[in-house]
């Protein structure tokens, strides 16, 4: 359809996955934290302690230098798909810009209104009031959340529309069926529990650290009773939410599921592996194990995916070469009737052009026949199918692996909480503070598990990243995605010099934040 | 309900939307504008303070207005999102470079540990507060001159220069447009702080400022009116969509939208109003009609640009390929459910406008800010 410049690509995707993952450092914990610091001010609301109007002052505190880097990384992401995904913008906007727009309108709105309250009205406004802004403002970036997952959910599982050859795009006809989306439903209710979690080992890692420096005790006590209650809740429900995501890429997205287990032949009772090492050597059809190292779980894979010891999970393999036991079509088949819709496509417009009635009605039925896979017309071998199955391995087993210790550690910081022994465990505290940058490690491997997993999908089956980018040259994005690192990094480095003074000044200094 | 309208009022409905979002953000600028002015108003710690804590309780309004109107576009009229941003690459990272910068500042400018000290903050707020905002200007500039784009069969687009976007500069009308902007800003700023603050020293320099820079701005206003007036537009045959030069379309516009010049007109006349209580009457409620002003007029600018068949979006590099509110927007299903979605607006204007008057209920002075637990 038109030259793609394979650099231009690259670029292009390394820009996005740069700019996301820098905004993914300050989400979650804005999630989380404006939950937390609700849950203190409505304490303080209900006894009246000064005390604990002390200790959400401080925590807001923290919270606002994360929610300015948040929003300064975000408004970048969102005019990205105008000027580094323009086809992209174009060829799915019906359908993918009325979320984003909604999320403006219904989150935004209400997050940047009600935080100016939270900071600034603690003397203009009620007690109450305030309390209601605090919540407003915890809700509001909830619900952010809730409008971009609906976006991200409905391109790993396109939903409610068709392709319009006259427009040539795809159109919304289904609003519901984009909203109810259910992998947009998984995917918020995990991605929300996350940030939870991320936003609890942030107060106790904190909090551990002030009980190793022997400082604000009663402070950094308290704190941690209501982090690791809150933690052990919310890890929880993230490893049942995670179990649903699973299910969800079994069903729509078998490549990412068989990656992220380093599958590559199918087999009914598939192992899940606990822990793996991949052997760099392995290719498709080499017949290899493609594992140097594993520890596995018999039927764990199976089970996970769906609910049954011996189901059948297919392998990258089998996805890619077809498998006829098992009724699944080789990705060269997709191919095929792909190039059929997309030649198709072409001589209907044409002949809509010359305005040669017939041929535009012959070409239609063909396009419609094989429109199904148009997606796979862009591709140009069936391994590009097959997304880069190290990454997606390491970073989802390190998601899990974390996940699993998080909730390990509030059981066990929970119960030295209760017997009133905890500053006597140092290495819990060590561990608690330690506990922090593997929480936003896991938080990062979680997104690079899902995105990378779906390529070289855009839009899952139907847009190949290659069809999704800008037509410009791909210096200008190489310049612009040097700027965006150099930038992001100086202010990632200020905003984490900003938040250690604040913490070592401490909650003590709490009303002069 | 929406159901009934034809697919053009749905788009025409759109278009106002959008035309009222620009608007809209055009008024919330005065935060940039203050930006800017931040050493003009300013000659100590405290006044400085004064004003960044002025400003910093609105400026993620006007943040979030640019985000919305951005979604706004996407959901509406793709095809613009599509071919502007993508094609005029480098202007818009250059806006936004200009608005990452500003997130910040207001958060990390006094705080201790900020790694690059309270001067560097500021100029990020005054590099946002001129030059983002003369960027706007720029690029909004470019709806009535055009932009040097393709838009080919497949309804994909690319630019013809390789400046992408950046050789918008050349165009003096263009520029003279993001001056305009600018100043305007700079001018409700000054009818801002007059409203908001109460400190003798900056009030006082906020009216000779209004005082001076009115002028300019009246000079910028008449030209780029006139230019606006005269200039040749972009029609379309609205049976077979052929675009065509028509001279004068804008004037035309207004000769065939009375209500929509009476809108211009009426802007324009409180807009001047409002700038006259500030720079000579002891008044502190200039903002209100030079608000009302700048969201009449913007509209109105934006309903000629769009409405009547004009193309809102011509092409330099192919006339054809110039985006009408017709061949930009989204499908009559999309529009239609946005509908309904829009009917929160009202609702979200009336929490902000509530919050607005619960916060500046009492002007800002040098003995709260200094006091205020949380202060910039
Ligand atoms: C603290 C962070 C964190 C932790 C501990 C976990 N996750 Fe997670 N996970 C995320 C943070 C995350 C995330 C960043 O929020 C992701 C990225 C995309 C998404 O929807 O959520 C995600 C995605 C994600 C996906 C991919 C979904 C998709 O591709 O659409 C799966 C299958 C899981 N997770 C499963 C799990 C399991 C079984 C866990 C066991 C404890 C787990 N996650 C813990
Ligand atoms: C890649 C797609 C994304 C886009 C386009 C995007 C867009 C944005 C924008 C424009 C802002 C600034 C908001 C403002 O003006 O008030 C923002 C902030 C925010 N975004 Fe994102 N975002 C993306 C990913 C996500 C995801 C996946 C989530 C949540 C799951 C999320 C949640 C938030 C939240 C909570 C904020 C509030 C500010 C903060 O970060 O502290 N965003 N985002
Ligand atoms: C904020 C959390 C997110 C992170 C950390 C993240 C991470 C990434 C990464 C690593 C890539 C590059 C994949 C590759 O090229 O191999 C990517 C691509 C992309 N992501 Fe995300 N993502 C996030 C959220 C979202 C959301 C919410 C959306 C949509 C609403 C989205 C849309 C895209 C698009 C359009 C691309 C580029 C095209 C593509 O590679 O498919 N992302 N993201």
């Amino acid at each position: 359809m038109h030259h793609i410049d394979p650099s231009l690509i690259d670029w292009s995707r390394a820009q996005f996955a740069l700019t996301a993952l820098y905004h993914w450092i300050f989400v979650p914990l804005t999630l989380g934290l404006t939950f937390i610091v609700a849950i203190m001010e409505t304490i303080y609301v209900k006894t009246g302690n000064e005390w604990w109007k002390k200790t959400t002052k401080f925590w807001m505190g923290l919270l606002a230098i994360n929610f300015a880097i948040g929003l300064a990384t975000g408004i970048i992401m969102e005019f990205e798909f105008g000027t580094n995904w323009s086809n992209y913008s174009w060829i799915v906007g019906d359908i993918f810009g009325a979320p984003l727009a909604i999320e403006g309108l219904m989150a935004f709105f209400m997050e940047s209104t009600f935080f100016a309250v939270m900071f600034f009205g603690w003397n203009k406004v009620s007690k109450r009031t305030h309390l209601l802004s605090t919540w407003l403002v915890a809700i509001g970036s909830n619900l952010s959340a809730l409008w971009i997952l609906i976006a991200n959910g409905w391109m790993q599982h396109p939903v409610g529309m068709h392709f319009n050859p006259d427009t040539a795009r795809n159109e919304m006809t289904d609003f519901w069926a984009v909203v109810f989306n259910p992998n947009a439903y998984t995917k918020f209710l995990h991605t929300i529990s996350s940030g939870y979690v991320l936003a609890s080992l942030f107060v106790i890692a904190i909090s551990s650290w002030y009980l190793l420096k022997k400082r604000d005790i009663q402070f950094a006590k308290r704190s941690i009773m209501v982090a690791a209650s809150f933690g052990l809740m919310v890890s929880l429900f993230n490893l049942t939410t995670g179990d649903d995501a699973a299910r969800q890429v079994a069903k729509y997205q078998p490549m990412k599921l068989a990656s992220m287990e380093g599958l590559y032949e199918g087999k009914s009772g598939a192992e899940i592996v606990a822990f793996g090492i991949l052997d760099p050597s392995k290719t498709l059809k080499d017949k290899k194990d493609p594992f140097l190292v594993k520890f596995a779980i018999p039927g764990g894979l199976s089970l996970l995916s769906y609910h049954s010891f011996d189901a059948y999970v297919p392998g990258i393999e089998d996805i890619v070469y077809g498998n006829k036991a098992h009724h699944i079509m080789s990705a060269a088949e997709k191919m095929q009737q792909g190039k059929k819709a997309v030649a198709a496509l072409k001589a209907y417009k044409e002949a809509k052009k010359e305005g040669n009635v017939q041929e535009a009605k012959v070409q239609r039925s063909i396009f419609e026949a094989n429109s199904k896979y148009m997606g796979y017309g862009y591709l140009t071998s069936p391994e590009q199918t097959v997304p880069n199955v190290p990454l997606t391995f390491y970073a989802f087993h390190t998601m899990v692996g974390f996940g699993t210790w998080f909730i390990l550690l509030f059981v066990i910081i929970l119960y030295l909480t209760m017997t009133n022994e905890l500053h006597a465990h140092r290495w819990v505290l060590w561990a608690g503070v330690w506990s922090l940058p593997m929480g936003y490690i896991a938080q990062e491997a979680g997104w690079i598990t899902a995105e990378v997993g779906r390529q070289p999908w855009a839009i899952q089956d139907m847009l190949p990243v290659g069809m999704a980018t800008s037509n410009i040259a791909s210096g200008s994005v190489m310049l612009t995605f040097w700027m965006f690192a150099i930038l992001f990094t100086a202010l990632l480095i200020a905003e984490v010099k900003i938040m250690a003074t604040q913490i070592n000044i401490g909650p003590k200094e709490a009303d002069h934040v | 309900m929406f159901n009934a309208l034809t697919t053009l009022q749905l788009q025409e409905y759109w278009w106002f939307l959008t035309a009222l979002l620009a608007a809209l953000f055009v008024f919330m600028t005065f935060v940039q504008g203050g930006q800017s002015l931040l050493w003009t108003l300013a000659k100590t710690e405290t006044e400085r303070d004064i004003i960044v804590n002025a400003l910093g309780r609105k400026w993620e309004l006007t943040f979030t207005s640019l985000v919305m109107f951005g979604g706004a576009l996407f959901a509406s009229f793709p095809l613009f999102y599509a071919t502007s941003f993508g094609g005029a690459y480098y202007v818009w990272m250059a806006i936004l470079f200009c608005f990452i910068i500003q997130a910040v500042a207001y958060e990390y400018r006094k705080k201790p540990g900020n790694v690059f000290g309270e001067k560097t903050y500021e100029v990020f707020l005054f590099i946002n507060g001129s030059l983002g905002i003369i960027l706007v200007g720029t690029a909004l500039g470019t709806l009535f001159t055009g932009g040097h784009f393709i838009v080919n069969d497949m309804h994909l687009s690319h630019w013809t220069t390789k400046a992408y976007g950046l050789e918008a500069v050349l165009s003096f009308f263009n520029v003279a447009f993001g001056f305009m902007l600018f100043f305007l800003a700079r001018l409700s700023a000054a009818l801002y702080f007059i409203n908001a603050v109460d400190d003798a020293s900056i009030l006082s320099r906020a009216r000779t400022v209004l005082k001076y820079e009115s002028w300019i701005f009246l000079i910028l206003f008449l030209y780029v009116t006139g230019s606006i007036l005269t200039m040749n537009g972009y029609t379309y045959d609205p049976q077979t969509m052929i675009v065509s030069v028509e001279p004068m379309k804008f004037l035309h516009n207004f000769e065939a939208m009375p209500a929509v010049a009476g809108m211009f007109a009426i802007g324009v006349l409180l807009l001047l109003a409002g700038l006259y209580m500030g720079a000579y009457t002891q008044s502190d409620k200039g903002i209100w009609p030079a608000g009302m002003g700048i969201v009449l007029t913007v509209t109105a600018l934006m309903l000629i640009l769009g409405y009547n068949h004009t193309a809102y979006y011509p092409s330099l590099s192919d006339m054809q390929s110039s985006l009408t509110i017709e061949n930009s927007a989204s499908s009559r299903y999309t529009l239609i459910a946005m509908s309904y979605v829009s009917l929160l607006v009202p609702f979200v204007l009336g929490y902000i406008v509530l919050v607005w008057r619960a916060m500046n209920r009492e002007k800002i002075t040098a003995d709260e800010v200094e006091n205020d637990p949380h202060h910039y």
